[in-house]
């Protein structure tokens, strides 16, 4: 496969430094600190429980970290809220699929777009205007998204419908009608055959190099892993034991034994 | 200051009554994450019903025993009928069901017994203990008095029901986690029938003491309503909690009603404890014995 | 066999979401409404105006609020029928105390207040929902009501809280007869139902159902929950109010607090619950239900049992609308609506079997 992006990596846009995180007594994340460079596919791996979901949570704000800083696009904020990630440019998807279950696959995706969107709750009472160019317009770039992914033929189906690989891929394409600078992906892999695997890397790759979105993303297939992301964050028991690009990882001592279960 | 202490007394007194209520909605919602919002009316077909049959020249105690068939009978029904079929359904659909259920249990309560407010006799006199004013000087009715042990009888006994037998164990379990209880091969069905003949029998006694004490009437039906802020208020899942809950909104609208009431034209019973309960939402949404819920995703 | 889309392309993204993208839809539309324009004015009698018509338009605009709560933002209110007085005593009292203040401004600033009232008790939203938020909405049933009832201001000082609403004029015209009445209320609930759909199908909308289906992706896509939920309580309570002022103007001649009471929040949930929740077609489908039922039992009870006691209508109609509530949460969670909309697609093969 190919190596990732097609336009040059960056500088840094993310830094995590020092973030610890707690429910009740339950340490879910240690003091972990890593980077993330424009237009890279960052990728975090980890066994199960290893506070992989929890670490995109506190990047886009679900969660607050009780400590430690995150610096985007050099603003250092102590926790984010959700809806100002999503104004930065911060979009993701769920490990456990998160779609609008009553709407239509194109309300979902049309829902994504929904800070693109000026017009009044007035406006959009009357329907004149500005508030239906304003749709229009943004049907538009909704369509294109629904090209790249392929998903035409399903765009008027009730997203509850729809077999699981398909939904991952609405949910992607939710996800991208933000037009999202950053991209978390919650294993968009997971319980998909292998065909579904790889339109889905193929569409992770054509998302990097077409739209130069910087990418981070959780996933248990190492193969996948280790052919398309640059570089890699390794957690386990809610602690950094690795990080670096692919070879570095797959050769590290302190992995291979997280992964094949040797003593602490 | 001894005027305080009776009304507080006997709003801490009707409390316990507002706790039996309670009690029936902390079954069901313990056993099955089901708001019932038909308790009321449950309360209001049982205590119909026992009237009903004591009129028809049964005597009450056989009258009893029939009421409480038909109870179990009734519970038993709503379980297979309505809840069956909304299983894993959203919690608020369930809510909304239980507003349907309770609006077909009235109107079928009133076609077969009629909506007469009847009398009901229980011989508990509703008049002040001589011996208690002797002693403190403040009035005590032996009504309310009997009610709160009544009510104390029941909470212990389900209690331990709860604590020490097998069908309460699994009960707490289904509560925890229904598939996991399905899986250990609890018969969730069965333990979810158990419990809402439980909560009829529950709503029989309520109905005759609500009864005995404000009239067999359709006004009952309100007293569910006020079940709301006092579960709000001890958590939907805890039966401590029913009747700490029941105690606090007894004592306060009584003591808000006294001494509030008048500045404003009274009739704030009707509210208050809602607005109570709202308050305390905003506080500490779990209320005072329900657990912290962590939101996962 | 008429009702066929082939043929019918669609070029522009603006036909292709328009209301009624088929034609034959549109055609039945534009008919229905010129049956309800001018047909029904010229045909129905006083009776069919006041006690089923005029009932049936203002209860279909209080659940069209309702429904924009629960059935699209999600949050469930049990206090429907306490919005509905703010706005009726609102009006009264901008009548009242405003001089010259045209009656239709009236209405607007009624509803208005309402939404206010609305907004006000939406707050608790934001931190408790399911129905925990049915416990607040009760809360604002109750102390509203209260409120009306007790404190003599809102009711003018009038000695029994019940007032006899102000005459309904408009530019010189004034509405008295039940068809002029009928006329009144069909234009403003016919415009308000056009502007919720209008709403329901744009950005407005899909945030409030994205609230309503899942919170936290809402929040992650950039929906504030906040304004989303409390614009859904400003505008359900809105429209509410306006329909509590025409109940009292236009249907029952009074403003009084009672006439608003649980009774009615409770219908106007299940007139959304049985028309179809987050359906602006199923609050009317829904309100026809609940207001001609119990007009159906009577005459049923009457014709076909005329032995049993005239009681048994009305406690057989609590038990028809428990009983279908029942049958739609478990059957058809999405209502009369929805069977309207199998219908279609069964008539759109007609008469071949697929």
């Amino acid at each position: 496969m190919t190596t990732a992006a097609a336009r040059p990596i960056g500088d840094v846009i993310l830094t995590l430094e020092h973030i610890s995180l707690a429910f009740g007594g339950v340490k879910a994340l240690a003091d972990i600190s890593f980077d993330v460079r424009e237009h890279e596919i960052r990728a975090i791996i980890g066994p199960n429980g290893a506070g992989k979901s929890s670490m995109l949570n506190v990047i886009n704000g679900v969660y607050r970290p009780q400590e430690g800083t995150i610096t985007f696009r050099g603003e250092v904020r102590r926790n984010m809220e959700p809806h100002h990630a999503a104004a930065q440019g911060i979009a993701r998807t769920f490990q456990n699929i998160a779609l609008f279950k009553g709407m239509s696959v194109l309300d979902n995706i049309m829902t994504g777009r929904n800070l693109r969107m000026r017009t009044s709750f007035i406006e959009h009472a009357l329907h004149w205007g500005r508030a239906n160019r304003e749709e229009i317009e943004n049907r538009h770039r909704v369509e294109e998204i629904i090209d790249f992914l392929e998903i035409q033929h399903i765009r008027k189906a009730p997203v509850g419908k729809l077999p699981y690989g398909l939904q991952k891929r609405v949910e992607l394409a939710r996800a991208l009608a933000a037009e999202p600078s950053l991209l978390l992906l919650d294993e968009p892999m997971a319980g998909m055959n292998v065909e579904e695997k790889q339109d889905m890397c193929r569409f992770v790759l054509d998302v990097n190099g077409q739209y130069g979105t910087t990418i981070v993303l959780i996933e248990h297939d190492m193969g996948v892993v280790m052919d398309i992301s640059d570089r890699v964050v390794v957690l386990d028991y809610g602690r950094k034991i690795g990080d670096g690009v692919p070879d570095e990882v797959r050769s590290s001592k302190a992995v291979i034994d997280a992964y094949l279960g040797a003593a602490h | 200051m001894q005027f305080f202490f009776e009304v507080l007394i006997g709003g801490l007194l009707s409390g316990v009554m507002y706790s039996l209520v309670a009690l029936g909605f902390v079954l069901i919602y313990k056993a099955s994450g089901v708001f019932n919002f038909a308790q009321g009316s449950m309360v209001f077909f049982a205590a119909l019903t026992f009237v009903g049959l004591l009129e028809k020249g049964l005597g009450f105690w056989l009258a009893l025993p029939a009421t409480l068939a038909v109870m179990i009978v009734l519970g038993l029904v709503i379980e297979r009928i309505v809840l069956r079929p909304l299983i894993n359904q959203p919690q608020i659909t369930l809510f909304m069901a239980t507003i349907g259920l309770s609006f077909f249990i009235e109107g079928l309560a009133q076609l077969m017994w009629g909506a007469n407010v009847r009398g009901l006799e229980l011989g508990i006199q509703d008049e002040p203990l001589q011996w208690v004013s002797d002693v403190a000087g403040v009035n005590v009715s032996k009504f309310d008095l009997v009610a709160a042990g009544i009510a104390a009888v029941l909470v212990s006994t389900l209690a331990i029901f709860f604590s020490r037998t097998r069908i309460g164990r699994a009960l707490r379990a289904v509560a925890d986690d229904h598939q996991a209880a399905l899986a250990v091969g609890i018969p969730l069905q069965q333990i979810w029938g158990i419990v809402w003949a439980v909560a009829g029998a529950v709503a029989l006694v309520a109905g005759l003491l609500w009864g005995a004490r404000n009239g067999v009437q359709f006004a009952l039906t309100f007293v569910a309503l006020k079940a709301l802020p006092v579960l709000i208020l001890g958590g939907f899942e805890s039966i401590p909690g029913a009747v700490v809950g029941g105690l606090i909104v007894g004592a306060s609208e009584k003591l808000a009603e006294v001494y509030v009431g008048p500045y404003v034209g009274g009739g704030i019973e009707g509210w208050f404890p809602y607005v109570l309960a709202l308050l305390f939402l905003l506080v500490r949404p779990e209320g005072l014995f329900g657990e912290k819920i962590i939101r996962r995703i | 066999m008429f009702y066929r889309e082939a043929g019918q392309y669609k070029t522009t993204y603006e036909a292709d979401s328009a209301i009624f993208p088929i034609r034959q839809e549109r055609f039945a539309f534009w008919t229905f409404l010129v049956i309800a324009f001018v047909v029904v004015p010229l045909t129905a009698s006083p009776y069919l105006f006041s006690a089923i018509l005029i009932p049936f338009l203002i209860l279909a605009l209080a659940a069209i609020g309702l429904n924009i709560l629960t059935g699209y933002a999600g949050q469930l209110s049990l206090g429907s029928a306490a919005f509905m007085a703010v706005g009726a005593f609102a009006s009264y009292n901008f009548v009242l105390r405003v001089p010259g203040i045209p009656l239709l401004v009236a209405f607007g600033c009624g509803g208005l207040s309402a939404a206010a009232v609305g907004i006000l008790f939406g707050l608790p939203s934001l931190r408790i929902r399911g129905f925990y938020l049915a416990v607040a909405t009760l809360a604002a049933q109750f102390f509203i009501v209260w409120c009306l009832t007790k404190i003599g201001w809102f009711t003018n000082y009038s000695a029994s809280g019940v007032i006899t609403a102000q005459a309904l004029v408009i530019l010189g015209y004034t509405f008295d007869t039940p068809r002029a009445k009928y006329l009144l209320v069909l234009t403003i609930v016919a415009l308000m139902a056009l502007a919720a759909k209008n709403m329901a199908r744009s950005n407005t909308g899909r945030k409030w159902m994205a609230v309503r289906d899942m919170d936290v992706a809402a929040e992650v896509i950039g929906i504030r929950l906040m304004s989303s939920k409390l614009l859904a309580f400003a505008v359900s309570s809105f429209y509410c109010g306006v329909a509590g002022a025409l109940y009292a103007y236009a249907y029952l001649g009074t403003v009084e607090p009672e006439a608003y009471n649980l009774d009615l929040s409770f219908r106007i949930l299940f007139m959304i619950i049985i028309g179809g929740m987050g359906t602006i077609l199923g609050s009317f489908l829904g309100a026809a239900f609940i207001v001609l039922t119990p007009i159906l039992l009577n005459i049923f009870v009457h014709t076909f049992a005329q032995s049993l006691p005239s009681s048994v209508s009305s406690n057989l109609e609590p038990m028809v609308f428990g009983g279908m509530i029942i049958y739609f949460l478990v059957v058809e969670p999405h209502g009369l609506a929805r069977l309207w909309q199998i219908g279609k697609e069964k008539l759109r093969l007609w008469p071949f079997p697929h």
